[in-house]
């Protein structure tokens, strides 16, 4: 009897949780691959096909377009992590009270604004008559103006600036939990800087790093607007080719396809990233 | 003895270490001699974390000089010592299994691996865990990871071991244990042990020399035995064992120094410590409970110092039982240890006792003469 | 018990739905849903409108694909009114029917300029049903700086010489099909012809991947292309006869120049989305915008002209003369109107403006 109560108390806890996986998460995907499943024949008339899967392995558009936005993905997650580590190594161990506080903020800002304001602020600062462009002519840097926009390196910055938050917070919490001990330890059994972060930091900041690549990695693979504005005429976003399927060329059938596959791969990639690493998803999200 | 005096470990010389407006450490000097169980003790905020970071190297002193074997260690960083230390929580690396924790310190080293692998299962053996070497550190319970870390230091044969209150985290019957696992342990390897400790117990029973340690400066510095016969100043009296202390003045006369107590009572005492007591000067006595004899009823006890007083509280703990006391006359309150005998079994509150001991046994210090606080709270009751 | 249970858990799951469906229809006033573009609903005529009318204007903005897709979602509700181009309406109905036709009764039709009533009732009509009324036209064409003005006459001209990085256009259908005039074709008599289209837009493709060291960037919006052009880093752009006029305002060395092959005209319509709500009050809005000094305001917050007959004598002097600069009667003459879209061609258009944008 006390069990049955428990049972039912415990499903209408989980109750809007499920409602909400499945309403929200599970039947748009599940709609999402019957509609990627089908072909139009006609005016209102559909069959079962696979051909819109069929058309991304075998046109060579799509194909290279996603390939070139996982690894555009993967350079940008690496290099956050790069740029996220040392921050984050600070906020966590170097400084404390105030400081910690207002440099978590300092992280947090750019999200006060949206994405399309803090992508319209990069171009501001790159473009051919922007900011940064400007200072290196009076500074007598740069003969000409000089165009910063409009390229992969653009997007790099975007996505690395749009990603920081999403990598230093997973970092900082798992390096907070880090006893300073254990690196007094290393460095009196005679460890040295360097390996003491190969063998004790690293390791023991793994499931942070690794939960924090997951998220910039999903976010950039995801992330429309920032490739879209500052990549320049020869860059493709897959996100971008989804979008334009689904609203420019009506193509519901084809953009549902992409989308399916983008999730399949990218778990796919994620999957390969934590087998890589020896990482368990259930250890990381711990 | 002087012929064979073993070689010196560890020497320090005058050190001291100021946060801000806080000396942390006040002109430390001691040499400890190689393969010998030196504890340094002192209650919490006396300044022994602050000298054990500065022989680890993790902290550098203002002043004074840390000699290794004769080598001075100033400017020399932890990773280069010929020194380890058992943290005092550990610190066992988590992400690693046993068999790596042991072997990190070899692999600095660049030691090869079939050598690492032979050393760590030695030392595994040695401290009594042979099979442990693939478990994961929260695989082990809280004695063995104890040993573990002291198998990680040991493997890399260290000229000192240092030990911050390594035991500080076990229960009371792993704690007792431990003391004398650490003991054997060290006369096994043979290694100059530092342990750094607030448990007089611990330091007593392990160590040959103890340094007692009170706001930054090396109080006494002797053996247990002697520590405890023979404390050099008030605060070793109070902080060593159990002791009764009596405030009050000093009165000369025929038969030798007397204390005149606040409560009025006068007792036979002898004069112990560096500074010489003079008639009318304050001055504090200690009396360990279990110094005194006692009988119940009315008796002569035949010493020194003889007083009737009131059972007020029977404190049994089987082998270490005591009573607190209250003189009938003064109302100066003792606390009395109860010998084992089957004659105290049945002792209840409100009885009569008589109480009795030797004016050798109450040591007699002249107050005032140290830095003000003594350790007071922990005079009387410890 | 079981059957008791069962009739509490039926009563609470229609219960919400209940409470759903009946706060629109008790609390709020009479309202318009207008999926509409940018400049076509300014706020003076809304306000003018809810005066006059009590019914409340529910503004979205929008664009031709974004209007099909949104309304694509829902089969056709959501909104009371929508503003698609005429050419993009009829594929739509016929592929997702999306729209109800016009009643035109409910029109007051003597207020629309006959030759562009006559034209949309024609291009949006399938069978017996008229699915549009016209409201607002205008044209693609070049966004030209001074510096370049002398050689920017036609849409080939962009790919000229010594225009590196200096040039941007949409990579939407306009480019595809100006290049295709200027290139001596003609797109729109080819529409009914895939085959033909296929190889005259391959044709253009080729031709634009040419060109693509002369791009900067693809603009997507009309801010984007504002900075492009206004900033100077771009010196001719693809873009709307608006777009250019308004940047000639502030800064008078950019104009706007119809294509020597002919500008590419669009009217933007009224149409119903097939399940509105509220068809008297969006009959309303369009009596009450195509009024002569209404429609000049819209004009005015547009910058495109309208259908309303006699409009221009309310439009703003400044806006006349930049429309006169752009267009003699010779251009007039030679605007190319978008006829209907047959289904499929965007799939067409669409690998080839993919091939455009991958290539090296």
């Amino acid at each position: 009897m006390k069990s049955d109560g428990l049972r039912l108390g415990t499903w209408l806890l989980l109750g809007p949780a499920l409602l909400w996986l499945l309403l929200l998460i599970v039947l748009p995907h599940v709609d999402m691959l019957l509609v990627s499943l089908r072909q139009r024949t006609g005016f209102g008339q559909y069959q079962t096909s696979t051909v819109h899967y069929l058309a991304f392995f075998t046109e060579p558009l799509y194909w290279r377009t996603f390939m070139r936005t996982a690894v555009m993905s993967i350079l940008a997650t690496i290099l956050t992590l790069v740029i996220a580590f040392p921050v984050a190594w600070y906020i966590a161990k170097m400084v404390r009270g105030r400081v910690r506080s207002l440099l978590f903020m300092a992280c947090l800002v750019p999200f006060w604004v949206s994405e399309l304001v803090r992508t319209y602020g990069w171009m501001i600062l790159l473009r051919e008559t922007g900011v940064v462009s400007g200072f290196l002519q009076w500074t007598g840097l740069a003969s000409g103006s000089v165009e910063m926009l409009y390229n992969d390196v653009a997007v790099m910055v975007g996505l690395v600036y749009a990603s920081m938050l999403f990598m230093v917070v997973p970092l900082v919490t798992t390096l907070d939990s880090l006893d300073d001990c254990l690196i007094e330890a290393a460095y009196d059994l005679g460890g040295n800087g360097w390996s003491v972060l190969r063998e004790i930091v690293i390791p023991f900041a793994m499931p942070g790093i690794v939960s924090g690549c997951i998220v910039v990695f999903m976010l950039s693979l995801g992330n429309y607007l920032t490739p879209v504005l500052l990549g320049g005429k020869g860059s493709m976003w897959f996100t971008e080719q989804i979008f334009t399927q689904f609203i420019v060329r009506f193509n519901w059938e084809q953009g549902a396809a992409f989308g399916v596959l983008l999730l399949v791969l990218s778990s796919l990639i994620v999957w390969l990233g934590l087998k890589l690493t020896r990482q368990s998803f259930t250890e990381v999200m711990r | 003895m002087s012929l064979q005096t073993p070689p010196i470990d560890l020497q320090c010389q005058n050190l001291c270490k100021t946060f801000g407006s806080h000396r942390a450490v006040r002109e430390i000097s001691f040499a400890i001699p190689s393969g010998s169980f030196f504890s340094i003790l002192g209650p919490s905020g006396c300044g022994k974390t602050t000298l054990l970071r500065m022989l680890a190297g993790f902290l550098e002193p203002d002043s004074g000089d840390i000699r290794i074997k004769s080598q001075s260690m100033l400017g020399v960083p932890p990773n280069k010592r010929p020194l380890n230390m058992v943290f005092q929580h550990l610190a066992l690396f988590p992400m690693m299994s046993v068999g790596d924790n042991i072997g990190y310190g070899l692999r600095r080293r660049s030691v090869g691996a079939d050598e690492i692998r032979r050393r760590v299962a030695d030392v595994l053996k040695r401290v009594g865990l042979p099979d442990a070497a693939e478990k994961r550190v929260d695989q082990l319970s809280g004695g063995q990871k104890q040993r573990i870390a002291l198998a990680r230091c040991l493997v890399l044969e260290p000229t000192v071991l240092l030990l911050d209150e390594p035991l500080g985290a076990l229960d009371l019957k792993l704690r007792e244990q431990m003391k004398i696992e650490l003991k054997q342990l060290q006369q096994t390897f043979g290694t100059t042990f530092v342990y750094i400790t607030h448990d007089q117990s611990e330091a007593m029973v392990m160590s040959d020399q103890v340094a007692v340690m009170n706001h930054g400066r090396f109080e006494q510095v002797a053996s247990p035995q002697a520590l405890y016969y023979a404390p050099a100043t008030p605060f070793v009296a109070g902080f060593v064992g159990d002791s009764n202390r009596i405030e009050g003045r000093l009165v000369g006369g025929g038969e030798g120094p007397r204390i005149l107590s606040r409560h009025g009572l006068s007792l036979a005492v002898s004069p112990a410590g560096e500074h010489p007591l003079e008639d009318g000067a304050g001055v504090e006595a200690f009396v360990r409970p279990e110094s005194i004899r006692v009988a119940r009823g009315v008796h002569d006890m035949a010493s020194d110092n003889q007083l009737v007083a009131t059972v007020e509280t029977v404190l049994f703990d089987g082998a270490n039982s005591r009573i607190e006391v209250r003189e009938s006359v003064h109302q100066l309150d003792l606390l009395v240890r109860l010998p084992q005998t089957h004659e105290f079994a049945d002792l209840r509150r409100g009885e009569t006792v008589s109480l009795g001991w030797m004016s050798g046994q109450t040591l007699c210090f002249a107050s005032g003469g140290g830095d003000g606080d003594r350790g007071g709270g922990q005079g009387g009751r410890g | 018990m079981t059957i008791r249970t069962g009739l509490t858990l039926r009563t609470l799951a229609v219960l919400p739905a209940a409470i759903v469906l009946a706060l629109p229809l008790g609390v709020c006033a009479e309202e318009l849903r207008l999926l509409t573009w940018g400049g076509y609903a300014p706020d003076e005529v809304v306000q003018a409108f809810e005066k006059e009318t009590g019914i409340k204007v529910l503004v979205t903005l929008s664009n031709n694909e974004d209007m099909i897709s949104k309304l694509r979602a829902t089969g056709g509700a959501g909104f009371d009114l929508a503003q698609p181009s005429q050419d993009r309406i009829t594929s739509a109905q016929q592929e997702f029917n999306i729209y109800k036709p016009i009643e035109f009764t409910k029109i007051n039709q003597a207020q629309i300029i006959d030759s562009m009533l006559a034209a949309t009732r024609k291009n949006t009509a399938i069978g017996d049903e008229v699915f549009g009324v016209p409201h607002i036209w205008g044209t693609s064409g070049l966004i030209v700086n001074q510096s370049v003005a002398e050689r920017m006459k036609d849409w080939t001209d962009l790919c000229g010489p010594d225009l590196t990085g200096k040039v941007s256009y949409r990579m939407r259908r306009p480019i595809l099909i100006g290049m295709a005039f200027a290139m001596g074709e003609d797109p729109f008599e080819a529409y009914a012809d895939a085959p033909r289209y296929e190889s005259m837009m391959e044709k253009v493709g080729e031709a634009l991947i040419a060109c693509k060291p002369n791009v900067k960037a693809y603009w997507g919006g009309g801010d984007e292309l504002i900075n492009l052009v206004s900033s100077g880093e771009v010196v001719a752009a693809e873009g709307w006869d608006a777009g250019g006029w308004k940047l000639h305002d502030t800064k008078p060395e950019i104009s706007f120049v119809a294509p020597k092959s002919g500008a590419l005209g669009w009217i933007d319509t009224f149409a119903l989305p097939r399940r509105g709500k509220n068809d008297e009050a969006a009959y309303k809005w369009i009596n009450f915008v195509m009024k002569p000094e209404i429609a000049a305001q819209i004009t005015k917050s547009a910058g495109n002209f309208s259908a309303s007959k006699g409009a221009e004598a309310f439009v703003d002097e400044k806006l006349k003369a930049n429309y006169e600069a752009s267009f003699d009667q010779a251009a007039i003459d030679n605007i190319k109107w978008y006829p209907p879209v047959p289904a499929g061609l965007e799939a067409i258009e669409g690998r080839i403006l993919d091939r455009v944008q991958a290539a090296k």
